[in-house]
C-alpha cells in the first residue's frame, strides 16, 4: 500500500461482504419460497424477502464501488484522499440508513408515513429519509474523491471513474421524483435502474477493470487507456438510446420498438470489448502476477458480464421476442448472470486484488478464492440455465397459449428445484469466498517455484 | 489499432458522441412524456383515487411480487390486466366487489400454494386500489401483454 489513506477501503470492503451475505442468504431464502411456497408467508411474506435480496445487492455494490474508489484515487492521482474523515463519516450514514431499511423492512414500521415508511417503487422502496441520507452520503464522498482528484494527477481511470459515479448520484435524484401518472413513473423510473446498469455504472466497471488489468498485466498505460475510452464510448453510445427497450409497453410511443431494439442490440459491444480487452492485455501482458485469484475474478467478470449482460440481454430484447417473453422467467435469468457477471464478480475482483494489499501480506488464500469463483460461477450460471428453460416453458404456455399464471407456475417446479440447488451452490462459493479473503493466514499449496516479476 | 486512433481521439470521441446520444434521449424523453399525457394514458382520467390507489399499490410493496406491466417481480400474477382478466374493467362497482373479495380471501393458507398476505385494507383503500387498477388497465400499451393471461 503506497498511501495511508487506501487504508480507507477495508472498511468499505468488508461492510459489503457482510450485505452480501445478507443478500445471498435472502435469495436462498427466496428461491425455498418458491418451493415451499408457505415457509413463513405470515411472519416474512416473499415480497419483504425479495426487497431484502434485492436492496442489499444494491447496497453492497455501491459500498464496493466507494471503496474501490477510495483504493484506487490515491495510486492513480498520486495523492492521499483529501478528507478520511469524511469518508467514515459517510460510510456510517450509509450503514445506518441501511440497518434503517432493513427494520423498516422487515417489521413494517411507519407504514403510510411519507418520511419513516417504506415507499414501494422496485428497488427504490427505501423509506424518505434513507433516500436523503443516501444523497447526503453520495455527496460527501464525490466532493472527497473529486477534491482527491483535482489536487492530484488525472489519469484516464480516474476521470471515467469519477464521470461514472457522479452520474450514478445525479441520476438517484429521480428516486424522489414519483408522479401520479403510472406511465410518467415507469418512464422515470428506468432512468435510475437502466442508466445506472446499462450506462454509468458501465463506466465504473470499465474504469476498475481497466485499473485491475494496469496492475495485474503490466500492460502499457497509454493501450490501456485508449481501450477504456473505446469500450465506454461504446457502452454509452448503445446503452443511452437502449433505454428504449424498457419503453416498449409501458404506454410509451411506437418508435421506441425500433430504437430500443437497434441500440440495446449494440449493448453487446461493450460487453465484448470488455472481454476481448481483458484476455488481449493478459496476453500482451509480461508481468506474473501473484495474485493470480484477482486475475481469475477479472477475466471472469468480463466474460460472465459478456453472456449475462450481453448475450443473455440481447436474447429478449428484440421487441417482437420481449412481446412475449416480457416479465417472465427469461428476465429472471438474464437478471441474475448480469448483475453477478458484471458487478458482483467486478467487486470480488477488486477486493480478491485489495485485501492483502491492505491486510499487508501475501495473497492468501488463493486456492480457497479460486474454489469460490468456481463455486459461484457454476451455480449461477446452472440457476441461468435453469431459470431460462423454466422462462421459455412459461413464454409459451401463458403467452402463447394463453393459460393463467399460477397454472403455468405449477408445471415449473421442477425448474425452481434446480434453481435452489444452484442457489445453495452460490451461498457456500460466497461463504468461501468472504472466508477465504478475510481469515487464512498462510497458503494452503504454495505457489511455484518460478519467482515471478515483482509486482505493485 | 495504435496507428488507427490515438488516446486524445478515442477521448474526444467518447465524450463528444456521448453528448450527441444525450440530447437525442432528452429529446425524445420530452417528446414521450408529451404523448404519455396527451395521448396513451387519457382513456380514463387520473382522479384522485387512481393516484391514491396508486399509493396503496405502493405502500405494500406489491410490485415485489407481482408484475405491473411486466415489471416487478415475477412470483405473483399479472395485474396490469387483471380487471380485464376478471372481466369487470368496465363495472367499477363490480371491480370493487370482486377486488374486495380476493383480498378478504387472503392469505388462503392452502398448503403447497404461493400465498398473498392480508394486508388489512380499509373499504376506502380497495376502492382506490381498484379505480388505479381500473386506470392502468386502460393505458395504450402497444396491445401488450399478448393475452388476457398477463
Amino acid at each position: 500500500m503506497k498511501y495511508q489513506t487506501q487504508k480507507i477501503a477495508l472498511i468499505y470492503f468488508v461492510t459489503a461482504m457482510a450485505l452480501f451475505a445478507v443478500q445471498v442468504l435472502g435469495g436462498l431464502l427466496a428461491g425455498w419460497i418458491y418451493v415451499s411456497p408457505n415457509t413463513l408467508s405470515e411472519l416474512l411474506p416473499f415480497n419483504i424477502v425479495r426487497m431484502l435480496h434485492t436492496n442489499s445487492l444494491v447496497v453492497w455494490l455501491l459500498l464496493g464501488f466507494m471503496g474501490a474508489a477510495y483504493f484506487i484515487l490515491p495510486e492513480e492521482s498520486e495523492q492521499e484522499i483529501h478528507s478520511p474523515t469524511i469518508a467514515y463519516v459517510q460510510l456510517l450514514i450509509l450503514v445506518l440508513g441501511t440497518l434503517g431499511v432493513v427494520v423498516t423492512y422487515i417489521f413494517n414500521l411507519f407504514e403510510g408515513n411519507w418520511l419513516l415508511g417504506k415507499e414501494g417503487r422496485e428497488f427504490i422502496e427505501q423509506p424518505v429519509w434513507v433516500k436523503v441520507g443516501i444523497v447526503v452520503a453520495a455527496l460527501m464522498f464525490l466532493y472527497n474523491v473529486t477534491m482527491t482528484s483535482l489536487k492530484g494527477k488525472k489519469t484516464a481511470i480516474t476521470n471515467i471513474l469519477l464521470l461514472g459515479l457522479w452520474g450514478l448520484a445525479l441520476l438517484f435524484l429521480f428516486a424522489f421524483y414519483n408522479p401520479e401518472n403510472l406511465s410518467l413513473d415507469k418512464q422515470y423510473w428506468w432512468y435510475i435502474v437502466h442508466l445506472w446498469v446499462e450506462g454509468v455504472w458501465e463506466l465504473i466497471m470499465a474504469s476498475i477493470l481497466a485499473f485491475l488489468m494496469l496492475k495485474l498485466t503490466g500492460v502499457d498505460r497509454e493501450i490501456v487507456e485508449k481501450w477504456l475510452y473505446i469500450i465506454v464510448a461504446t457502452a454509452l453510445f448503445s446503452g443511452i438510446l437502449g433505454t428504449g427497450h424498457h419503453y416498449y409497453w409501458i404506454g410509451t410511443p411506437s418508435y421506441w420498438q425500433w430504437i430500443g431494439s437497434i441500440f440495446s442490440s449494440l449493448e453487446v459491444i461493450p460487453f465484448f470489448g470488455m472481454m476481448t480487452f481483458a484476455f488481449v492485455m493478459v496476453w500482451k501482458g509480461r508481468r506474473d502476477h501473484p495474485n493470480k485469484a484477482a486475475l481469475l475474478w477479472s477475466l471472469g467478470c468480463a466474460t460472465l458480464a459478456f453472456f449475462g449482460a450481453g448475450v443473455w440481454g440481447f436474447l429478449h430484447t428484440l421487441h417482437g421476442v420481449n412481446y412475449y417473453t416480457h416479465g417472465t422467467q427469461i428476465t429472471a435469468a438474464h437478471g441474475h448472470l448480469a448483475f453477478f457477471g458484471a458487478y458482483v464478480s467486478l467487486n470480488l475482483a477488486i477486493f480478491t486484488y485489495a485485501m492483502p494489499i491492505l491486510r499487508g501480506r501475501d495473497p492468501y488464500n488463493q486456492v480457497l478464492n479460486m474454489g469460490s469463483f468456481w463455486l459461484m460461477s457454476g451455480g449461477m450460471a446452472f440457476m441461468t440455465f435453469v431459470l431460462t428453460f423454466a422462462g421459455t416453458v412459461q413464454t409459451h404456455l401463458q403467452r402463447v397459449q394463453g393459460d393463467y399464471f399460477m397454472d403455468v407456475q405449477d408445471q415449473l417446479a421442477v425448474f425452481y428445484w434446480m434453481r435452489f440447488g444452484a442457489g445453495v451452490i452460490v451461498v457456500l462459493g460466497a461463504i468461501l469466498f468472504i472466508y477465504a479473503v478475510l481469515v487464512p493466514r498462510g497458503e494452503i499449496i504454495s505457489p511455484s517455484a518460478e519467482d515471478p516479476v515483482p509486482a505493485e | 489499432m495504435s496507428e488507427v486512433m490515438t488516446k486524445s481521439m478515442a477521448r474526444n470521441i467518447f465524450y463528444g458522441g456521448s453528448l450527441f446520444f444525450i440530447i437525442i434521449f432528452l429529446g425524445l424523453s420530452i417528446h414521450s412524456h408529451r404523448y404519455i399525457v396527451t395521448t396513451s394514458t387519457t382513456a380514463a382520467p387520473l382522479t384522485e383515487a387512481v393516484a391514491a390507489g396508486k399509493r396503496v399499490w405502493e405502500r405494500h410493496a406489491c410490485i415485489n411480487c407481482h408484475t405491473l406491466l411486466g415489471e416487478g417481480a415475477y412470483f405473483a400474477p399479472e395485474v396490469g390486466n387483471v380487471m380485464e382478466r376478471w372481466g369487470v374493467l368496465d363495472d367499477p362497482e363490480a371491480a370493487y366487489d370482486t377486488l374486495k373479495s380476493w383480498m378478504d380471501s387472503q392469505p388462503t393458507g392452502i398448503e403447497g400454494r404461493r400465498q398473498m398476505p392480508n394486508f388489512n385494507l380499509s373499504d376506502a383503500d380497495v376502492r382506490n386500489l381498484s379505480e388505479f387498477l381500473i386506470w392502468t388497465n386502460k393505458i395504450k400499451t402497444q396491445d401488450w401483454p399478448p393475452n388476457e393471461a398477463g
